[in-house]
């Protein structure tokens, strides 16, 4: 709830400045180790937008898969278990390369 | 999208009415009238390209907190764990612990009621309660103005206690430089596979309650293969608040990660 509170205060932020009445479609980019879940956004999103310039509007979010950086293997691998473990060597990974995006990306609006 | 389905079921109507078309006999017309409408639309309907962190105020507020407790060399601890695990306890245990080796005071969140509070402040430490309400961690901008109450030039190490989830904390910086994770044995030894944003981030894990052990069956082996596997970054203690069983190893690290951290120079 409150990090969809904070989307729509930025959201409104952008669109304000750019001069806009109305947001159409909201464009976020969530990381699966974000610890933030599509649907849950979703849901928020419903309750929490209405009578905000997003009210009405599209939610688009694009889901960024986690990765780690394999030093034995010298080459970064993607994680669908969310686990630090290389799918080729079965080392441990310390060093995360993606997956903890919570952002705003970008906004149709008119 | 809401715009179009205004305009389509408008411009449909009108080839469909029979008084209409008579008005306007060319069909043309039609094909006009509907055109610059969604033309309209279309031409104010632009993409705002924004690309920023949707924590942002929060991650600036966080940068704040760090520069304050790194001008004040305060070492802080963001300590996460699900409700139940004995947090209270363990940190409780601590603060006796750290009595005469560092200078400890606290932050504690809780949605209500003082009582976590109180039984930390039975230790001596200086400690703030956070009430949350309804919200489900705490934020950098509670943590900010938290601390003015705390007499932080007199500290050494600030303990902050998070809301008890395993869920929303974990996409909050506070300014801390260490996250622990707290899970106890009587939660079971999948509980790292089942949460792993938060032990991802965690830099020290520590699993209480260890004096039940045995009376919950509890896996060590592959508890710890668990932990290691979602939080690989972290340094793992076993410990037992009630007989314990693992409190010197933990305060020594807190001693020597506070030496090791605040040797650095401030940046700047």
């Amino acid at each position: 709830m409150s990090i969809m509170e904070a989307t729509l205060e930025v959201a409104a932020g952008q669109a304000r400045k750019a001069g806009a009445d109305r947001i159409c479609v909201v464009t976020l980019r969530i990381g699966s180790l974000s610890g933030v879940v599509p649907d849950a956004l979703r849901f928020a999103f419903d309750a929490l937008s209405p009578g905000t310039p997003a009210g009405g509007a599209e939610l688009r979010i694009e889901t960024v898969p986690a990765s780690f950086w394999c030093s034995a293997c010298q080459a970064r691998f993607q994680a669908d278990n969310l686990l630090a473990v290389c799918p080729s060597c079965q080392s441990l990974s310390r060093e995360l390369l993606g997956g903890r995006e919570l952002e705003l990306t970008s906004l149709e609006v008119e | 999208m809401a715009h179009h389905a205004h305009h389509h079921p408008h411009s449909h109507d009108h080839p469909h009415s029979h008084g209409h078309d008579h008005e306007h006999p060319h069909t043309h017309d039609h094909d006009h009238s509907h055109a610059p409408a969604d033309a309209t639309a279309g031409a104010n309907r632009r993409q705002l390209q924004v690309g920023r962190a949707i924590l942002d105020q929060n991650d600036r507020l966080a940068e704040r907190n760090r520069g304050y407790f790194r001008a004040r060399n305060l070492f802080v601890l963001n300590v996460v764990s699900s409700p139940g695990s004995g947090k209270t306890a363990f940190l409780r245990e601590t603060l006796i612990r750290l009595k005469g080796r560092l200078r400890a005071g606290v932050i504690v969140g809780d949605l209500a009621t003082e009582n976590d509070g109180l039984r930390l402040r039975e230790s001596g430490a200086p400690v703030v309660q956070i009430t949350t309400g309804t919200v489900c961690h705490l934020d950098a901008g509670m943590i900010g103005r938290a601390v003015a109450e705390l007499p932080s030039r007199d500290l050494d190490l600030l303990i902050i206690e998070n809301v008890g989830n395993l869920v929303c904390p974990s996409s909050y910086d506070l300014g801390e430089d260490l996250r622990v994770v707290l899970l106890s044995v009587t939660e079971g030894e999948d509980k790292p596979l089942k949460y792993p944003p938060i032990f991802q981030s965690a830099g020290a894990v520590v699993v209480s309650k260890m004096d039940l052990a045995g009376p919950c069956a509890f896996d060590r082996s592959t508890a710890l293969k668990n932990i290691s596997l979602s939080a690989p970054r972290a340094t793992v203690f076993e410990v037992s608040s009630r007989t314990g069983l693992g409190m010197e190893g933990w305060i020594s690290y807190l001693e020597e990660q506070h030496r090791a951290a605040r040797s650095t120079p401030p940046l700047g």
